[in-house]
Parts: structure tokens; sequence; C-alpha cells
């Protein structure tokens, strides 16, 4: 009896200490969207000018920052390249996971290019970036399209270990019993393998869109040239244009997160299983 | 039957193979070309040998940059990994509203961390010293990421702030490995609290500690977006992280082949540190 009451309390008290924590995560946010609906006016320096709500919900700021940062045009690119990243991720990351995974681990061959792939994963981008800058503007890909080949290059190391870990529990019997039905190798991956390797699907979709949708600098140093935006470029690019009109940058800057928090509030669970599989496997 | 199998795999493999080496391989080998050579970016340039690596090893911004680089990852990792496990321990325990709680701890993962930065950039220049007048903290009264010597602790906190949430629920999978009857046998035994912390639950998920240091050191020494977000290398010159510094002085500084030195060398300070970290995870892991 003692021992469940004082459960009780200790309780309580992480209770009150998780509130208190949770404070560091919703007063940055609550500022940032009282900042993006105030009016410079509305901006002094005394506790009600900092906390207060603002006088009207008015949309300009929304609308002004939304011209001034090309806003849709932007969006565009980020769910163009996004979406095009996941997509060939997904087919292509899988695909090489499985030749990987299922020779490795009595094809010297394969065993080496497995290695070699993955050991990709410790180049920093600083040591690339300079070379990659020059290399895109010669193959004409100093656009979303090299982008998107950069991205699909960039995690595949990370995905084809996901992927060919993944196979170890899904049993040859499978493809076998297929094989003796006189599918080929290429229609048994396509109509037995890749729908079974779903859940890994989910996992490297996620951490692949999280990763791509916030990326600063393959854009900034590939799409430089080409007059083309995506979402947090936008905001780097248009630093100067804001000049002090903060209440506008605010604007611009909840703009450019309410996409990723809309996705994070409908598939939050997916996300949360998803990257935590991404880690720990 | 066998060859279509045989077959299928290398046409599989040898062009994504191919993909891989073109836009990963050829440009981190002629980064090693490019420096041992003059090269500024455009128009010709000339073998210089070994000079840019020994002129790397007297240059005293490079020095900077791969001292608070280093500071940064290392109380930043420390930061992190205490604040996430404790923040674990209270999650994973019997509380209401969990889910809402575990969901509301990870938003700081999903945002972008330049735009975080630009946000965090204001309140530590205009909300914080206005607030901290107020209350009259002098400390506080003016912007930290104005100070020269306090300004890497701002760049800290933001990059707490969202590495926390993804260290947190790295942590809280890794206390859902442990079974109950391990804390209930422990409690016969007078393992409560801290003791019970200490020699049960931290021996079994030390390998979800190390995937989180891992994680940290190898996130926090590329640093750069929160660079450009809060200080873009300033004041002083005293926050420049080494990816920050290639980027602007390789980019755009004209030094391509001075930098690419400096890369091949960052390249080479992560590729030890992620073995040794290896190395010792793996050593420990086996102890047990």
């Amino acid at each position: 009896m003692k021992h469940t009451s004082s459960m009780g309390k200790s309780n309580k008290a992480v209770m009150i200490l998780l509130i208190l924590g949770l404070s560091t995560i919703v007063f940055p946010l609550y500022m940032t969207i009282v900042i993006a609906f105030k009016q410079p006016s509305e901006m002094t320096n005394s506790i009600s000018g900092i906390l207060s709500l603002p006088k009207t919900w008015s949309l300009d700021n929304f609308r002004e920052a939304m011209r001034v940062t090309d806003f849709w045009h932007s969006l565009q690119n980020s769910l163009l390249i996004s979406i095009s990243t996941i997509v060939l991720s997904v087919l292509v990351h899988s695909l090489m996971g499985y030749a990987l995974g299922r020779n490795k681990a009595h094809s010297k061959f394969y065993s080496f290019v497995y290695l070699f792939i993955v050991s990709g994963m410790f180049v920093p981008f600083a040591i690339l970036m300079m070379p990659l800058a020059k290399q895109t503007a010669e193959l004409h890909l100093a656009n979303w399209g090299g982008v998107i080949l950069l991205y699909v290059v960039f995690y595949m190391p990370m995905n084809i270990m996901l992927y060919s870990g993944y196979l170890v529990n899904i049993p040859m019997a499978l493809e076998e019993a297929a094989r003796v039905d006189g599918a080929s190798t290429w229609r048994t991956y396509w109509s037995i393998i890749f729908p079974i390797m779903g859940p890994m699907h989910a996992t490297v979709a996620v951490i692949t869109a999280l990763a791509v949708w916030n990326d600063v600098m393959t854009p900034l140093i590939i799409m430089a040239g080409s007059g083309e935006n995506t979402l947090p470029l936008a905001q780097l690019n248009f630093q100067s244009q804001f000049g002090t009109n903060y209440n506008l940058a605010f604007a611009s800057y909840l703009l450019s997160l309410i996409p990723i928090l809309i996705f994070y509030l409908v598939c939050q669970k997916q996300i949360l299983n998803g990257v935590t599989n991404g880690a720990v496997k | 039957m066998k060859n279509d199998r045989q077959r299928t795999f290398m046409l599989i493999t040898i062009p994504i193979l191919a993909l891989f080496v073109c836009f990963n391989t050829i440009p981190l080998i002629r980064g090693v070309i490019y420096s041992f050579t003059n090269f500024r970016g455009f128009g010709k340039y000339d073998w210089v040998g070994l000079r840019n690596y020994i002129d790397l090893f007297t240059d005293a911004r490079v020095g900077k940059s791969y001292w608070f680089t280093i500071k940064l990852a290392l109380v930043t990792t420390v930061v992190v990994n205490v604040l996430s496990l404790l923040l674990a321990l209270g999650l994973n325990s019997k509380i209401r509203a969990k889910g809402f709680f575990r969901g509301a701890y990870f938003l700081p993962n999903i945002l972008g961390s330049l735009v975080v930065g630009y946000i965090f950039n204001y309140f530590f220049t205009y909300i914080i010293p206005a607030l901290a007048d107020m209350a009259g903290i002098k400390a506080l009264s003016s912007s930290i990421l104005s100070s020269p010597s306090k300004a890497w602790i701002g760049v800290m906190i933001v990059c707490a702030w969202q590495a926390i949430a993804m260290n947190t629920i790295i942590y809280i999978s890794g206390l859902q490995t442990v079974p109950e009857d391990v804390y209930e046998a422990g409690g016969l035994d007078g393992a409560t609290g801290w003791k019970q912390f200490r020699y049960l639950t931290f021996p079994l998920i030390i390998p979800f500690f190390s995937i989180n240091m891992v994680l940290c050191v190898k996130n926090f020494l590329m640093v750069f977006d929160q660079i450009v977000a809060l200080t873009k290398g300033g004041p002083a010159q005293s926050t420049e992280s080494i990816s920050y510094l290639i980027y602007n002085n390789g980019m755009a500084g004209g030094q391509f082949g001075f930098q690419s030195a400096n890369a091949v060398v960052f390249f080479i300070v992560i590729v030890i540190i992620s073995v040794a970290q290896m190395k010792f995870s793996s050593s420990k892991e086996e102890q047990l």
C-alpha cells in the first residue's frame, strides 16, 4: 500500500517536470507565431510588448512574405525534390540492398561492393562539395535534377545497410518457391521481396524525407546559380530583403515550417517509428 | 536458372555502383587531387605538393575552427546525452498522456535547422536581452551571439535543442528493451533510484548510448546550418566551424586548393573518430 502511494507521488513530480520542460519547446513556437502575426509597431521592449498576442490576426505578413520569397514556387521545388528522392531511394536502394544482401555472404565481389558503398557514410559533405560544384556544372546538372541525383547517391550507404539488414529476416525459401514456379529473379523481386520489405520502405521514406526536406547545403552548392530555390534556401536567400522587418521574416519562417508540421501531425506514429528503426538498426 | 539469377544481380549492381562511383568516389578523388594544387576555383593552377598541408598546420584561422568545432561537439554531446537520458527516463515512467508527451518532445527534430537557427538568432539578439534587462540580470542583457567568448554557447543551445529530441527517442526505445523483472529482481537486492539506474538500467542500454554518441559527435562535427543562421562564423571568427570555413573560403574565397586540403584532413579526423568510437563501443558491449 505504502509502495503504491509513493509511486503516485513520484509520477506527479515527473509529470510536473515534463510539463515544465515542454515550455522550452512551446515558448519558442509561441513566440514565432506571435511575432509572425504582429506589426512592427507592436514590437516594443516591454514584457507585454514581447509576450502579448497580436492586436489583430491579420494575414498581411504572410501574403507579403509569400510574395517576397516566391513561396509557392519554392514549395513546388521542395516537394518535387523530396518526393522524387524518396521514390528513387525506395526503388533503387532496395534493389541494391537486395542484390548485395543476398550475395555478400558468399561472394567476395558483392561483399567488397557492400563495404565500399557503406563506408561512404564516413565521407563528409565538406570534402565533396567543391568538386561536386564543378562536376555538376560540367555535366549541366547544376539544377534540381542534379540535387535529386546527389541525394540518391548520398543516402545510398545508409539505406543499403538498412535494406540488406532487413533481408536477413526474409527466408530464402520464398524466392526458391517462386523459382520453382518458373518466375525470373527480376519478377520474383518485384512481386514477392519488394512488397515484403514494406516496413523498411516506410523507415527509409521517413528518414530520407526529413533529411532531404530540411537540407540546406546541397541545394545551396548545386542550385546556387540556377535562380531556383527550395524552401530552406529561400529563407537564406531572402534574409537581406527582410531587412529589419522581423515580422515579415517570422511569417516566412512559419510558412516554411507549416508543411513539415502538417506531415508530422498526420504521420507522427510512422515518423517516430521510422527514425527509431533507422537509428537503432 | 542459376545463370538468370547471377545475371540479374550483376545488372542491378553495376549501374548503381557506377552512379555511386561517379558522384561519390570520383569527387572524393578530385578533392584529394585539388588539395595538392593552388587552384582558386577557376583559371589555371599549379601543383604545389604538400604546401597546402604544411600551411594548414600553421594557419591560425584553421586551428581556431578545429578548436571551436571539437569543443562544440564534445560539450554538446555531453549536454545532449545527459538531458535526453533524463527525459527518456521521465517519458518511459508510468505517466498519463505518454503518447502526447513523446510526440511533443520530438517536435524540434523535424524542423529545419536553418529556420530554427534564424528564430533563435532573434531570441538571443532581442528577446533574451530585453527580458534579462527587466529582470535585472546584467550578464544576459547583451546578446550572447555578439560576444566572442560566449557565442559558441548560443550555437550549442540551438544544436542541443534539436538533437535532444532525437536522442531521447533512441533512449526510450532502449529503455523499452529492459524487461520489467530485472527491476523486480533488483528491487529485492535493494537496487532502487540511482543504484538501480547505475547498475541495472544503464548497462542494459549501453548499445543505445553508443548509437547516440556516434550520431551526436558526427552531426556536431559537421555543423553548418546553425552557424549560417546564428553567427556566420563570427564574432571575430570565434564560431567558424570546419564545414563553414571550407564552404566560405573554398567556394567563394578563392582558396579552393587550400580548403580541399583542409577537407581531406577533416575527412581523416572523422574516420579516425568514428572507427575509435565503434571499436570502443563494441569492446564495451562484449564485456556485458
